[in-house]
């Protein structure tokens, strides 16, 4: 699905990766890993097309990311480390506009994406009285809405509760079982009943100094 | 199109949920015009002869300082991001995007100018063609401005460089909108300077977006 070839990326005259080359097929979950400043969120980024600063190629189904960004942005759900919901407005508004800038009009479906992360009753809290925790779960409560076939997550496990962990890591799984694909960044042991792909970032950028 | 529906929901919502990015520029107008007789004192004819240029100046700032607002949040919490993930077409987004926030700081001071532009004693001639300029003009200004402050929003004080950035590109629209006003009081025709000032409207809503995308893209990169 998304497949990445010869990928160079330098920050502040050092090396983040170089020669970096994977494939994402359909119901694969690849897990980045590499230490704080090796460069996942930057990878992340790189391959959301959010990031230009590399060199390589990028292909999405085969054809070159920047000439599918269409296509590529309807198939891809992105979640950073800033929450993207706007503190003043509830959480309901916040997916009101999410659902419109996909392209969803189905807005019967924020009700049960809220549900499904335990949000029902916070519908029309504006987020600013929420909790770090229940923010994330009204960012995360988008995956669900987005209907994307591949989920690009940069630390989804931050600010939740045990509960909402294994909830997570439950969706996970069952996303890559419905055929959908999965990179994530994490530094929490997943727990997981699906086979993981690692890129370690630290490995190659040991590879990189030998 | 829904989209552009649902943006401008959204952007109003935000803006009248914080009033204070509204009533700031909206203040620092009306402070700054009504300072004007203060400072020059209140002789009528002189205060007529200077009132286009006070008031088109002043809402030129004004429509500067509200600048700010447009798009930190979004650029500060992520859904800046989002958006430009969104499959939607992001032309329209930016468009309602920029004129929901028009509607919120440049429309109150079209609306304000007339009251204050007979404070300053400006002839009953000039109100109708100072309100229909600041009416095309401000909507130009605040496209401009968005282009500046979509290059400058991921810098943490981009006050200074806003300005300098932006101030070039509104000088035209400063000198054709006080231009239609002191035409329209030496009973010349106003036709053609409205019309070059329509043409720059329409110029900044066909280009602006795409230049505001470009420079979107630059931002969130960084």
């Amino acid at each position: 699905m998304l497949t990445v070839n010869n990928l160079f990326c330098e920050r502040d005259e050092r090396v983040l990766f170089q020669n970096l080359a994977f494939d994402v097929a359909d119901g694969e979950i690849w897990q980045i890993q590499g230490s704080n400043g090796s460069g996942k969120t930057t990878l992340l980024r790189i391959l959301c097309g959010l990031n230009d600063e590399f060199s390589g190629e990028i292909h999405w189904r085969g054809i070159a990311q920047r000439k599918a960004r269409q296509d590529f942005n309807n198939e891809v759900f992105y979640l950073g480390h800033t929450p993207a919901i706007n503190k003043t407005l509830t959480a309901k508004e916040n997916l009101n506009w999410y659902c419109a800038s996909r392209g969803i009009s189905n807005s019967s479906q924020i009700k049960t994406a809220l549900n499904s992360f335990n949000l029902y009753g916070y519908e029309d809290m504006p987020c600013y009285l929420m909790s770090a925790g229940q923010q994330r779960r009204v960012s995360l409560a988008r995956m669900l809405l987005s209907q994307a076939k591949l989920w690009v997550l940069d630390e989804p496990f931050t600010a939740l509760d045990k509960q909402g962990v294994s909830e997570l890591e439950a969706l996970l799984s069952k996303h890559a079982k419905t055929g959908g694909s999965i990179i994530l960044t994490t530094h929490h042991s997943l727990q997981i009943d699906y086979p993981l792909q690692l890129i370690d970032l630290d490995v190659l950028a040991g590879l990189v100094a030998a | 199109m829904s989209i552009i529906k649902a943006t401008l929901r959204r952007e109003l919502l935000i803006a009248f949920r914080s009033p204070g990015e509204i009533i700031n520029p909206l203040m620092f107008f009306v402070i700054a015009v009504s300072l004007f007789p203060l400072g020059v004192g209140a002789d009528q004819a002189f205060l007529s002869e200077i009132a286009p240029g006070v008031i088109w100046v002043t809402a030129l700032l004004a429509v500067m300082l509200s600048m700010d607002s447009l798009f930190r949040a979004d650029y500060e919490d992520g859904s800046l991001e989002q958006l430009l993930l969104s499959p939607q077409p992001l032309y329209f987004i930016v468009l309602a995007k920029v004129s929901s926030h028009w509607l919120v700081s440049g429309l109150p001071l079209v609306i304000l100018a007339p009251i204050f532009a007979s404070m300053l004693a400006l002839p009953d001639a000039g109100i109708i063609p100072l309100t229909v300029s600041l009416l095309i003009g401000t909507p130009i200004l605040t496209m401009l401005g968005a282009i500046g402050m979509a290059l400058t929003v991921g810098l943490s004080k981009s006050g200074l460089l806003l300005a300098v950035l932006i101030l070039p590109l509104y000088i035209p629209v400063l000198v054709f909108g006080t231009g239609v006003v002191n035409s329209a009081l030496n009973s010349l025709g106003i036709a053609g300077l409205m019309a070059l000032l329509g043409a720059m409207l329409v110029l900044a809503l066909c280009l602006a977006p795409l230049a505001i995308i470009a420079a979107l893209r630059i931002s969130v990169s960084l």
